[in-house]
């Protein structure tokens, strides 16, 4: 029984592990190998002076041969460097340590895209389900059109719409900016409704649509019709029979949809002003700071390939069929 | 006389579509009794499947008018409210369908499937619910049922599945079972066991049992009653013997001669030429009659009724006895064998 799964994680842990060392060697690649000249001069910011680039060609070891460069490069990804875990160095523009700053502005970004995952799926389960279930419907019809209107409605200019209503028209929720859960939830909550709604709107509106044609389609297949035939209450029948299985693609969907906001949340940062990868990547871009566009680059893509291996695990664990392929 | 088992009483299925009304069942009545299997047959799309599923009232709500009476033990079940009806599917009348890779759900257990039915009409325990699945699996033949309960569809094959979906229609013992072509999507050794299995089911529980299919090969050796229909409408009804030895509408004469048996050979194959009509829009007169060898001129303008040959045999048929095709019966056999 258990066979089957165990043998189908091993080969997608395996798989992980394989593509996760891909991602170092081609970031290496394209920020140490591909551009042309001086690596130092790149990684040393916008004003290099003498001592910085001779720090940073001994911090990246850059006297060595290639092969040697990636070796380190990787010894520190995966040990630490002075600076911390994951070793990514230092920023030699702001002067400040990279993998603590990583690790507070995950954190941020993190909250927000879950929040903001929870929900979507709250709004667009629910939504996409009844559309289904009274397909054609006013409600159906009425989703429909105010789902169309998520859709394009630009992030900024919903972040913004909310700011002025909320916060300076009726003075309801404080400002922008981050407060810590630990220190205030309330404060917390109130700081991060916001951005939520605002990230949430547009995939909510996605996603009540893919749920509803999931929807119809399960609907409509026989085990819909037997699980009737059983006699089984119409809540059942479509809380159970039908919504589960037109929940399991929506799994592969969330994990890549998350996975695009980790480094994409850039928006809804920047309008609330919430310190997390989003705005550190635009921040690291403006100032040509290296060393904190590689990182930001190197988390992104590991988050991403790990997020597919959580989809395919909980997947597997969903429909057996999966499992044996 | 006591009341029948179940008894449909002029009942008439009309859909609105884009293109018309399809009027899928038109007039059908017949009785089903308690220990006897009626075999309903026609070809693709002649309305057996839709008879059925209105009675279960399990046709998509709102998209077919339904007419007439289905009575379970003399009550109507078309006047139950939907809610109603849930505590006769399942329970009191057991469905079995089709194709059996696509009837069960893919992402649930097999056992947990036929527990839920026992759970939601019973109200039994998780365990007791889970016992009693693994007790109707046992009673469909199929082995190690601890372990088979365990498993999920796809990790049995056709047959077994088709026994799963058996134990389904009979965990709660039902008076009734409607299997809507059980057989169809079985090779020919699953199939002959999947009906020995229905008809075993029937004369130990003394249940009745409706058997649809479109074939009268397949029913052959189980049916004590039936129903031949062509285009919404019954055509030929009455005791097995009476159609399989006696068919009298030219349309059983066709099916039955289309059947390979082994006597006849292949060589004696005669497909009924042609298609059925379609549903929108029927023939004014009989509607077999584009396809029928003994049409005579009043087919076309009248519609044929229902009329008596012997007290339990009826067919709808304007032609006289005599003028109709030769049955098979009176074949000589083995004459293309040399
Ligand atoms: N929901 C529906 N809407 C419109 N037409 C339908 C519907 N269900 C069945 N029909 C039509 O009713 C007729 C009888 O179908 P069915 O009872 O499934 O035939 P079969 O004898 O093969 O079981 C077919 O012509 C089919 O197209
Ligand atoms: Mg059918």
């Amino acid at each position: 029984m258990n066979h089957p799964m165990g043998r189908y994680l091993l080969k997608r842990l395996a798989w992980t592990i394989l593509v996760i060392l891909i991602v170092t060697f081609v970031t290496f690649v394209i920020f140490y190998v591909l551009p042309s000249g001086d690596p130092a001069l790149r990684f040393a910011g916008k004003q290099p002076t003498p001592q910085i680039l001779a720090q940073v060609r001994a911090d990246l070891g850059l006297d060595h041969n290639v092969v040697v460069q990636y070796l380190l490069y990787l010894k520190r990804l995966v040990l630490g460097d002075t600076y911390g875990w994951p070793g990514l160095g230092y920023s030699y523009s702001s002067g400040a340590a990279i993998a603590p700053q990583l690790w507070q502005r995950a954190l941020v970004t993190i909250q927000l895209i879950l929040g903001g995952a929870i929900l979507w799926l709250a709004i667009g389960i629910p939504v996409g389900v009844m559309s289904a279930v009274k397909a054609r419907s006013r409600f159906d019809r009425i989703s429909l059109v105010t789902g169309l209107v998520c859709m394009s409605t630009p992030v900024f200019w919903l972040g913004l719409l909310l700011l002025w209503l909320f916060w300076s028209t009726l003075g309801w929720l404080p400002g922008t900016g981050y407060v810590a859960f630990t220190t205030s939830p309330l404060n917390w909550a109130a700081h991060m409704v916001l951005p939520w709604i605002t990230l949430a709107l547009l995939f909510a509106a996605i996603y009540a649509r893919v749920i509803r044609s999931n929807m119809i389609d399960t609907l409509g297949a026989d085990y819909i019709r037997t699980a009737r035939a059983k006699g089984l209450t119409e809540r059942r029948v479509i809380g159970v029979h039908a919504l589960r299985a037109s929940l399991v693609p929506v799994i592969t969907l969330l994990a890549i949809d998350i996975g695009t906001l980790i480094g994409g949340t850039v928006i809804t940062e920047t309008v609330f002003n919430l310190q997390g990868l989003g705005s550190w990547i635009l921040q690291g871009a403006l100032n040509q700071d290296l060393p904190v566009t590689l990182a930001v680059t190197i988390v992104v893509t590991v988050v991403v390939t790990l997020l597919s291996l959580i989809a395919d695990i909980v997947y597997a664990y969903l429909d057996p069929r999966v499992r044996y392929k | 006389m006591s009341t029948p088992l179940l008894e449909i009483r002029g009942l008439s299925v009309r859909f609105r579509t884009p293109d018309g009304v399809v009027c899928a069942v038109d007039q059908l009545s017949c009785v089903v009794e308690r220990g006897q299997t009626l075999g309903v047959v026609g070809e693709s799309g002649s309305g057996k499947s839709v008879t059925f599923l209105a009675a279960l009232q399990l046709l998509p709500p709102g998209a077919a008018e339904i007419e007439g009476q289905i009575l379970l033990n003399g009550e109507n079940l078309l006047t139950r409210a939907p809610a109603q009806m849930q505590a006769v599917r399942g329970a009191r009348i057991g469905m079995i369908f089709q194709d059996p890779m696509s009837a069960l759900h893919p992402l649930m257990r097999v056992g947990d499937q036929i527990a839920e039915i026992v759970r939601t009409h019973a109200g039994a325990s998780r365990a007791k619910a889970h016992a009693r699945a693994v007790a109707a699996l046992r009673s469909v033949g199929i082995p190690n049922p601890d372990t088979r309960a365990r498993q999920y569809p796809h990790e049995l094959s056709g047959g077994m599945r088709q026994r799963v979906i058996i134990a389904m229609a009979i965990v709660l013992e039902p008076e009734l079972i409607i299997a809507d072509e059980p057989t169809t999507a079985l090779d020919t050794t699953v199939e002959a066991q999947i009906l020995e299995l229905i008809d075993e089911l029937k004369v130990r529980r003394g249940i009745g049992v409706v058997l649809v299919s479109h074939s009268l090969a397949t029913i052959s050796s189980v049916a004590d009653t039936v129903i031949v229909m062509y285009a919404g409408r019954v055509v030929e009804y009455g005791t097995a013997s009476d159609i399989f030895s006696d068919p009298t509408h030219p349309y059983t004469q066709g099916l039955l001669s289309s059947i390979p048996t082994i006597d006849h050979g292949r060589g004696h194959l005669v497909p009924i030429p042609g298609s059925p009509p379609s549903l929108i829009d029927l023939p004014a007169g009989c509607s077999f009659a584009p396809r029928c060898v003994a049409r005579i001129e009043m087919c076309t303008t009248e519609r044929p009724t229902l009329t008596a040959r012997t007290p339990t045999h009826v067919d709808a048929c304007l032609v006289p006895p005599s003028a109709r095709r030769i049955t098979p019966a009176s074949v000589p056999a083995g004459t293309g064998d040399q």
